[in-house]
Formats: structure tokens, sequence, C-alpha cells
């Protein structure tokens, strides 16, 4: 593989991020003007901003991943991720910015005036942090993988390098137009290779994409294997090659019959052109043609699975730390609405590619369902279908976009966890104290990544949704839509929600896949925080805090009513 | 896959870390001897109740105290009655509460502490007598501390007496409290009338320069003239924006400029994220008319303004900076321990003292200056803190 221009163009990504981060407001903002310094950042920027915090390696290289593997169900991550935003304006945007809170823990305390809700707030907020930067530390280790061979962990290592030097340092820190650049930056990583991939896809002669066969080699293709893997051959094929297949020396031609195989680790077989991929046993069997229809993703309960995912995915957005302290920058309520309108149509446009990778991958790059590797589509298709110098360039823009994608979400997210974790769990509200907090958020993620095998990306980011849908959003749906909730309901719904998700997530990655209902567990725990919350608080009527009318009529009253400032001269 | 039990096994112990690391910052649990742990209970149980007085004789407040009071006194029931109503009424027999502003009406004409017989037809009440004794302040009874029993014995007697004492003290200090935010509010009322004659002398003259030469300038100016005078005597709201705090120290710039002309250079470098943070209402502009009177004060060339804000994470870092005459350090250091009499940097000490009541004594000015290499004074402030709204 071209990995020259690929390591490139991580370097520049890297190190143009660094630089911009470190300087550009020094330059951009110097001025004797009062007039330009103090533009407020206006809802494009914001937005633009916020699309580049959220794209994460999740987005940039998981979900293609997982519809190739998978089939049109996993279009509901994408949509899912999207149509959280409209959750988000619907119920919390505008008031989360009037209550004055800059982190979630801030709103509970807001709304709530409790240390006790504060500090579960805080916990579930590390927890849902570190979940979502573990996938974002693999994806950087797939990522330099593919390009050059090194081993997973030095990916993870760093980014994480990056990311902490950089947050210590000082630069990066949620500099607005850093992150804006990094939406466009990542947006035409993406996009322009899909329209050379078509192109070439229509020179190709525009192949069937739900044609009824298997998916097969479109060329003679040498697969090497990193890690003993278990195959199902659905086609018996004959290849060529050196390694262990079942346990037995393989030299020369052999053939594979039907049925299951392993393949130990370092084979390097090749297939001829032509012959029906075997697909790794995760993958459910599936033709061209039943993959692209729904409810074939493999799971046992699809339709259940379905619906944990919208869930999930809905009512998720609005828990993550890093997307919550976007809105902070937004003057007012209003501006906050229409910052999380623009945010929909960007992310909108920008999750109609992952798709079009995943589809043509069954035709191009079969062989990652052979491996595992299913969230290398988006990097290799570029090069594997473009011939020549401009496929190379193409892979090399995909590779610099999924980096950026790992450096601005982890970077987010790592100032978010920092704060909670220098104001909430170590009390040292001093520039050193969030310098410590610091190396301690990204030690955590990184301790797990270099022990934890591949878990498919996107798997892992629903996983952090859930967690979040489960607990964070009932306090914020019910915090700001209802005035029955007590600190004892707060706390209890928290619990009740977010400790069932993590642990049936939990128990899901070491198990490695198994029941549906611990991998999805959306559809039972949101349900169960908010029915726990709503119960107990009504309850424990006592409990509800003092002065709560007066909190609602600041979380809801438009602010050019004038009801909050009576500074008029 | 026991590599993943171990990942998850890892994301627990790290929450389990940082609860244990949170638990402790709260509580401290040593082995304790017996006379210890009475002294620890009963100062603890002292402890609880103070803060609860602290915020005054209110009824919201005395119902908490009064728990615990009971507690540090061991009887069936106690009460907290001021020269009107009881506030607090804690343990059984309630129904004597009505009664018990009567029996206080003597101590409050005495100051002494007194006790009483009650009768009671109900054969389960705990009632039976009462010690009444006086909280004072100042010398003055503001309220009665009851402390009521099946019997009546010197002990109790002499404990409720010191109770009252101890909890008078609490309430002098619950003046001292209310005194200083008097005193502070007043600072800050003093601090907008503040607006120095000289200040609108000059500025007045200056307009008053352009009016001829320049009417279209002497129209802005004025205007800005305006703007900043209402802003800075605008009566309600203790808390501000930082980019309305931005807009009133350029209306003053432009004023100080018109004086200054081209002597006057500022540069300015403000994060975006941080215009809506909140803070309190004239925190920057003292620290900036600070920076022009030492940046411009006896110099022929031109002077320096540089004014930064940075966004850091939970908080904004603001930097206000010239290159004057700089300041004696000792003086400033006086003038910032509030000493009466130091001249250095005044409004400062102004500014400091709010800060540190709103956010706490993290967050106190940082001055860096020598006398002759300028002036850079440096306010962290936290986006978000209880209590604080624009």
């Amino acid at each position: 593989m071209s990995s020259t221009y690929g390591i490139v163009a991580v370097l520049v990504v890297a190190v143009g991020t660094v630089l911009v981060g470190t300087y550009g407001l020094r330059v951009s903002r110097t001025t004797s003007d009062f007039f330009v310094a103090s533009r407020t950042v206006s809802p494009w920027w914001n937005a633009s901003a916020i699309g580049g915090e959220y794209l994460s390696a999740a987005s940039f290289v998981g979900i293609a991943g997982l519809i190739f593997a998978h089939g049109p169900d996993m279009l509901w991550f994408p949509v899912g991720y999207t149509a959280g935003y409209l959750v988000l304006l619907a119920l919390v945007a505008a008031p989360l910015r009037r209550s004055g809170a800059y982190t979630l823990p801030d709103f509970a305390e807001a709304r709530f005036g409790s240390a006790a809700v504060r500090a579960v707030a805080s916990v579930l907020a590390l927890g849902i942090g570190w979940l979502y930067l573990l996938p974002q530390l693999q994806g950087a280790g797939l990522t330099l993988h593919t390009l050059t061979g090194a081993p997973d962990w030095v990916g993870a290592l760093l980014v994480a390098v990056v990311v902490t030097a950089n947050v210590i340092s000082g630069g990066m820190r949620s500099i607005t137009f850093v992150q804006a650049f990094q939406y466009w930056l990542k947006l035409t990583a993406i996009a322009v290779p899909v329209v050379f991939l078509v192109m070439a896809w229509q020179a190709h002669g525009a192949r069937d994409l739900t044609g009824p066969e298997l998916p097969v080699f479109p060329r003679e293709t040498a697969v090497s294997f990193d890690t003993d893997t278990s195959v199902h051959v659905d086609e018996p094929v004959v290849f060529r090659g050196a390694g262990a297949v079942d346990g037995r020396r393989v030299e020369g031609s052999a053939v594979l019959p039907e049925g299951e195989h392993s393949v130990a680790a370092g084979s390097r077989l090749v297939f001829p052109e032509g012959a029906a991929v075997p697909r790794v046993s995760t993958i459910p069997f599936n033709t061209n043609e039943t993959w692209a229809l729904p409810l074939r993703g493999g799971e046992s309960f699809p339709l259940y699975a379905v619906y944990s995912l919208i869930i999930a995915t809905f009512l998720g957005t609005m828990g993550l730390p890093h997307v919550i302290v976007r809105f902070y920058t937004n003057p007012n309520g209003r501006a906050a609405r229409r910052t999380t309108l623009i945010v929909l149509g960007l992310l909108g446009i920008f999750y109609l590619m992952p798709p079009i990778y995943g589809a043509l991958g069954r035709l191009y790059a079969p062989e990652l369902l052979m491996t595992g590797d299913t969230d290398a589509v988006v990097l290799v298709l570029p090069s594997r279908m473009v011939d020549g110098l401009g496929g190379q360039l193409l892979g090399a823009l995909v590779a610099g976009g999924a980096f950026a994608a790992f450096l601005s979400t982890s970077s987010g997210l790592m100032v978010s966890l920092a704060g909670v974790l220098s104001r909430d769990v170590l009390r040292l509200r001093t520039v050193r104290g969030f310098r410590v907090s610091t190396v301690l958020a990204v030690l955590v993620p990184l301790g797990m990544t270099l022990l934890v095998g591949r878990v498919p990306v996107a798997d892992m980011v629903g996983l952090a949704f859930a967690v979040a849908a489960s607990s964070l959003c009932p306090l914020l749906v019910l915090g700001i839509w209802s005035t029955r909730v007590s600190t004892v309901g707060a706390v209890a719904g928290m619990l009740a929600g977010g400790v069932p998700a993590l642990v049936a997530g939990l128990v899901t990655i070491s198990a490695g896949g198994g029941n549906v209902f611990l991998a999805r567990p959306a559809a039972w725990t949101v349900p169960l925080g908010f029915v726990v919350m709503y119960v107990v608080s009504l309850l424990t009527p006592r409990r509800v805090p003092p002065g709560v009318n007066h909190v609602m009529v600041r979380l809801h009253a438009p602010e050019n009513l004038g009801l909050r400032s009576q500074d008029r001269l | 896959m026991t590599a993943m039990w171990t990942a998850g096994a890892i994301l627990l112990a790290g929450l389990a870390v940082v609860i244990t690391l949170w638990w402790t910052s709260r509580t401290r649990n040593d082995f304790l001897t017996q006379e210890q742990r009475i002294t620890f209970e009963t100062l603890h149980t002292a402890w609880s109740a103070a803060p609860p007085l602290r915020a005054g004789l209110v009824p919201e407040a005395a119902k908490k105290s009064a728990k615990h009071l009971r507690t540090l006194l061991g009887t069936p029931a106690l009460a907290l009655i001021d020269d009107t109503e009881v506030l607090a009424w804690e343990g059984g027999g309630d129904h004597h509460a009505t009664d018990a502003v009567g029996l206080a009406a003597e101590v409050f004409a005495t100051g002494r502490t007194r006790a009483f017989d009650i009768a009671c037809d109900e054969p389960d009440c705990p009632v039976h007598t009462a010690v009444l004794a006086p909280l004072t302040v100042e010398g003055r009874v503001v309220g009665v501390l009851a402390a009521y029993s099946r019997e009546p014995s010197a002990g109790l007697a002499r404990a409720t007496n010191e109770v009252a004492r101890w909890a008078s003290g609490q309430l002098e200090l619950a003046e001292l409290d209310r005194s200083r935010t008097r005193l502070v509010e007043a600072e800050v009322r003093a601090l907008r009338a503040q607006i120095s004659p000289h200040f609108i002398y000059n500025s007045l003259s200056a307009i008053a320069s352009y009016v001829r030469t320049n009417p279209e300038r002497a129209r802005t100016l004025l205007l800005d003239f305006a703007d900043f005078t209402r802003y800075s005597f605008r009566r309600a709201g203790d808390f501000t924006t930082l980019s309305e705090e931005l807009r009133s120290i350029d209306q003053y710039l432009a004023l100080e400029r018109a004086r200054f002309g081209e002597r006057l250079k500022v540069t300015l470098q403000i994060a975006p994220e941080v215009l809506p943070v909140t803070v309190p209402f004239l925190c920057l502009q003292p620290l900036v008319e600070n920076a022009v009177r030492h940046g411009m004060e006896g110099k022929v060339g031109p002077g320096h303004i540089t004014i930064l804000a940075a966004d850091a994470g939970e908080e904004a870092h603001i930097t206000i900076e010239d290159d004057g005459i700089g300041m004696d350090p000792e003086a400033l250091r006086r003038t910032l321990a509030g000493q009466v009499g130091a001249t250095a940097g005044i409004g400062l000490g102004n500014v400091d003292e709010r800060l540190r009541r709103c956010y706490g004594d993290d967050y106190g000015l940082v001055v860096e200056t020598a006398e002759g290499l300028g002036t850079k004074i440096s306010v962290r402030v936290p986006k978000y803190q209880p209590g604080v709204h624009a």
C-alpha cells in the first residue's frame, strides 16, 4: 500500500493542527480595533466547530466499515448521530445555554443546587468520556496500521501524546477556528475521493452493487492475517500461498472447502480473480443482494437492535461532554438554536459519504470481510479503485482526514475530561491541577487501548451513546422540562439508567459480542432511567430543590423579554 | 477475550480511583480514643449547627440549626424564638409552641436565663420544664433558645446557657458577615461613583477641542461618554458579560485616546469563545484605568497597553499589561491587603476583594510589576460558578 503519501498526510495534519492551535489566535485576532476583537462566534463558525469536534473515528471510518459488513441497518448510526442534534435542538439547546452552565456537572449544580447530583453527573461524564476516547485511540491505531503495518498501539500512543502535549501547553483548547477548519478538512477528505470513486466505478462498467452473487475478489488478491482468524467459506475456493490453515502448514496451491476454517497469524494467502470471498465468522452470510436488505445484519432480534440503536443515538448526543461545552460559546439561547440547526445540515452532508464507501467496498475491497478489518474500508478503497499517483494522493487525503478526526475529537474530549477531573475530583482549580488532570484523563483509555483487541470502532461509540442516553439525557430532559424532579430522584435516575448500561456494555466488549440485549442496552436502560428518575422524584417531593420556579424562568424565558436584566438605566 | 475483561476492569478501576480520591478529599478518618471521639462528636455537631446560624435568625436556617442544637443538648424538644414568633420547634410536644413567645418575653425583658415549669394534660408529652436562655448580639437580646425536658435540672440550665452563648457568638459572626457584605456593596457603589472628576474634566475638554475642528468626532465622543457613564452608573446586577465589560472599556479608551492622541497604543487579543463569560460588574475597567495611568504617566513617548483574553477550558484568562512606570510591589501588597492609606493601584484592592468573594481565594488578582518595568495584571474567571448569572 502506498504508505509514504499517507504518512506525510498524517504528519501534516498533526503538525498543522498543533501550529494553528498555538499560533492561530495570535495571528487571527491580534488587533487594535475593538469592533473586530469583540465579534462573537457566529452560529456558522460554531456549528462548523461542533461538526469538527463531533465527527470522530466512528463517523469517519467506523460507519462505512459497519455498513460494509452488516448492511443498511447500520445506516441508523449516521441517521442517529445526526438526529441526536434534532432532539438537542428541540429540548435542550437554548435552556442549557441560558442556564449559564459550561459542563454537564455545572448544569446539574445550576439546576439542582446539590453537590450530590453534581458528583454523580461528574463521574458519569468521566466514564462516558473515557468510553468515547477509547475508540478514537483505537481508530488512530488502525489507521497507522493500515498505512504502515505498524502495531496498533503506535497510532494510539501517537494521538495520545500529541493531544496531551497540546492540551497541556495550552494550544488546541476548544479554539473555534481550529475545530471549524477540522470539519471542512474532514468533509473534503471524505467527499473528494467519493467523486473519483464513483467515476472509477462508472468507468469500470458500473457493476451492480446488489447483484445476487457473493462478494468476489475483483482481481488476484493476496490476503495477510495479523491475528489468528476464524473464517467461514461459503463456496469452495482455490488459493496458494504460505501459512497455516486449520492447524496444517500450507505451501503452494490448495482448496478451502465449504465450512469453518481457522487461519493462523502470519499467513499470507493469494486468491484468484473471481473467487467468492470467505468471511470472518462474526459477519453474517449475505450475497450482495441480501446484504442490501434491512434486518439482515446477523443479530438475533434485529428489530429490537435497530430500535435500541435509534434510542441510544437520538438521545445520547446531548450527554457527550465535549458537545455540551461548545454551546457555551453561543452568546444566547437563540444563537444556540441556530447553531444546532446548522449542525444538522453540516452533519447530514457529511454522512452521505460513508455509505458509498461501504457499498463500493463490497465490490473492490472484499478481502476485508475475510480479515475482519472492516473499519479499514475507507482507507484502502481510494488506492484500490483509482490507479497510479491519483489513487495514492486520494488515499493520503483520506488518511489525513481520518487522523484529523481522531485528533479533534480526542482533544475536545480531553479538555472536557481534564476539566471535570481537576474541578470535581482533585479539587485543584489551578493551571497545574488542570495539567495533572490531563495526564490522568488520557492514561485510563490509553491503558485500555493497549489491552483491548479490535472491537468495531462504531460499536464502542454506540456504547458511550447508550450510557449517555440512559443517565445524562434523563437528567437534562427532565431537569429542563419538569419542576417536580427532586435531588434524590435525579441521582437515582442517573444511576438506575447509567450503571446497567455501563455494565451491559462492558460485559459485551469483554465477551466480544453476544446477547443483543446487552450489546444494545439503550431500549431498556433509557426508559429505566427516565421512569426511576420521575417516580423517585414523585415519592420524595420534599427534596425538590427550593427556588425551582426561579431557575425555570431563567432556563426558559427568552433573553430579549428582559426578564433577567434589570440593568437598564 | 481476557484482554477485554482487563480493559473493563481498568475502566472500573479508574472510576474507583476517582471516587476514592473524591471521597478522601472530603473526609479523613483516623482512629480516635474515647475522649477524642466525644470531643470530636461534640465539636462536629456544633460545627454542623454553625453554618445555618451564620445565616442569621431566619425560619429556614433556624430549623436546620435547631436540629443540631437539640442533638448537642440531648433534650426532648428545643425551640428558637425571636421577639414575635417561634422560628423553629424541634422535637415532640409542639403544642406548647404557642405559649413559648409569652415565656420568651420575660427573657427578652431581663436578658437572663430562666427556668419555667410547664403544665400539660397529655400523658406522654415530653415537655414539663423549660430553660430559656437569651441569644445576644452586641449586648442586645435578639432571640431566645428554649430547651424543654421532663425534669428540671441544674445541669440542663447551665448547658443551655453555654450553648446559647456559643450560638450568640455565631450570630455575632453572622452580623459581621452582613456588615462585610454591606461594606463590599458600598464599595462597589463607591467604585461606580468613582469615575474620577479628573476623567470627566479631561474628557469634556478633549471633546470641546474637537467641537469646531471635527464636529463628527466630537459627537461620537459624546455618545461614548454617555454610554460609558450609563454603564458605570447602572444600578442593578452584580454581574455582566465579558463582551459588555469590553465594550465599556472601548468607550473609556476612546475618551482617553481623545486626550492622549496617538501616544496611547492599544493591542487586543480576545478569544471569541470567552466573550459570553460572566464576570463581576466593573472588574476590568479599573484595571485598564490603572494601566492607562501607569502606562502614560511621566512619559513623552507612546505607551502600550495590551489586553488579552484567552480560553482555558473551564476558565477564561484575562491579562492587562502596560509598559509604563510600574508600581512599588511593597506598596501594592499593602493596598491588596486592604491597608488604609496605601495609594498604589487604587481600585485594584476592590477588584481583588470582589473576585475572591465571588470565586474563592484561588481567583485573586495576580500582579507582576516593578518600578520602571511596567505592570501585568492577570485575572482568572471560571466560566461557571454557582449563583453567578449575568
